[in-house]
């Protein structure tokens, strides 16, 4: 088969027909992958909130509420129970001072608003070094602290958090959506 | 040349990274470990496969004066379809990659092998070709993250094998860069003998 020459209608065509072939499969891909996507995000979400809210035997996905930050946004909160009495907060909290943006954490609190677990959601830190906010070394230290004692500052600021080696933004960026999560309980007057 | 040397010369001979060093920007950034280095390099040998494979069939068809804008479209395609797909059935691989996944598109591997090898050979050649640059890469990728993971984070794949930090300058830029120096160097080295 001969070259196809440059002429206008050839080029016209030739990109036309190869946008209109690549969206077509673009299209199919989006369809067969929207499920697993969606299905894979709720049950990040789920297993995220039985981390940060041990005992619960209601579905706090079905009893989410919304609750201002009073910074003009609200942020989802899921109600762990057990047998009606409630055991703890899940809080879906985010950042936009990360590294690289925004970070997504699920914080789980006490009814007293002391913090129980957390666990990250979404973030798009520096692999080997942000990243490692995910790892216990680093979360693991917020667990069963109370923020009204428990200043959410990392050492280079005047607070008792241990920052990530290297990844002080990073570090910074947690410890600002978890204050967010707190500050914005404390005014839903939960805690 | 056979279609066995086609195939292994992306190891050695004309190794994507450690022989033309093309590609520098996703190499550096996504090879602070030995696993996301491969992920990286398995994701990209998808999209060469892929998009020489098109290209070659589409060579003809395409007018000269617009083959680059065409190219273009095949490669983001082939790497949107790689980003679904991640985020569908590996959502931790995507997670550890981020933003890095769609920057393949810009990667100078893809259009190069798409300009200089697949538009001017056949299809099968030029999927052999897509595999075995394909294949150099992730191992250059690898090679590169075990070596930063090993000295600067003091684990392979993961697993630690001492206590606290490595030597946290190879996790960052600047390790990234003297890594790929020194392995560069040594198969200079290597191809001169």
């Amino acid at each position: 088969m001969a070259k196809t020459e440059s002429t206008l209608k050839n080029m016209v065509l030739s990109l036309t027909l190869i946008s209109l072939g690549a969206s077509a499969c673009l299209g199919f891909v989006y369809e067969l992958t929207k499920g697993p996507i969606e299905l894979s995000v709720l049950n990040k979400k789920l297993e995220a909130i039985k981390q940060v809210v041990p005992e619960f035997n209601n579905n706090p996905d079905a009893e989410m509420f919304r609750l201002a930050t009073g910074e003009g946004d609200s942020l989802d909160i899921y109600p762990g129970k057990m047998d009606g009495v409630i055991t703890g907060y899940a809080v879906n909290t985010y950042t936009n001072s990360g590294f690289s943006g925004y970070i997504g954490l699920m914080a789980g609190f006490m009814p007293d608003g002391s913090i129980i677990n957390i666990t990250v959601l979404s973030q798009k830190e520096t692999p080997g070094l942000g990243t490692k906010m995910a790892d216990a070394e680093f979360k693991d230290q917020f667990n069963g602290k109370n923020p009204s004692g428990f200043q959410l500052k990392v050492k280079k600021d005047g607070g008792p958090v241990d920052a990530i080696t290297a990844a002080t933004i990073s570090s910074r960026a947690f410890c600002d959506a978890v204050q967010r999560a707190y500050n914005t309980l404390q005014k839903g007057g939960i805690i | 040349m056979s279609q066995l040397q086609n195939f292994t010369k992306g190891f050695f001979k004309e190794n994507p990274i450690l022989v033309l060093v093309l590609g520098t920007c996703p190499t550096l950034a996504t090879t602070s470990s030995a696993l996301n280095g491969m992920g990286m390099g398995i994701a990209t040998t998808f999209v060469l496969i892929g998009s020489n494979v098109v290209i070659a069939l589409l060579a003809n068809l395409i007018p000269d004066k617009v083959r680059i804008p065409a190219f273009v479209v095949v490669i983001a395609s082939f790497v949107t379809i790689v980003d679904l797909l991640l985020q569908a059935y590996v959502p931790s691989l995507y997670e550890a990659l981020g933003i890095f996944i769609p920057l393949i598109v810009v990667n100078c591997i893809i259009l190069g092998r798409a300009e200089a090898y697949a538009s001017k050979n056949g299809v099968w050649s030029s999927f052999i070709d897509g595999v075995g640059m394909g294949l150099g890469f992730t191992m250059a990728l690898g090679i590169l993250g075990a070596f930063r993971e090993i000295a600067g984070s003091g684990s392979i794949f993961g697993y630690k094998f001492i206590q606290g930090d490595g030597i946290l300058v190879f996790i960052l830029a600047p390790g990234a860069f003297m890594a790929l120096g020194y392995l560069i160097a040594l198969i200079n080295r290597l191809r001169r003998t």
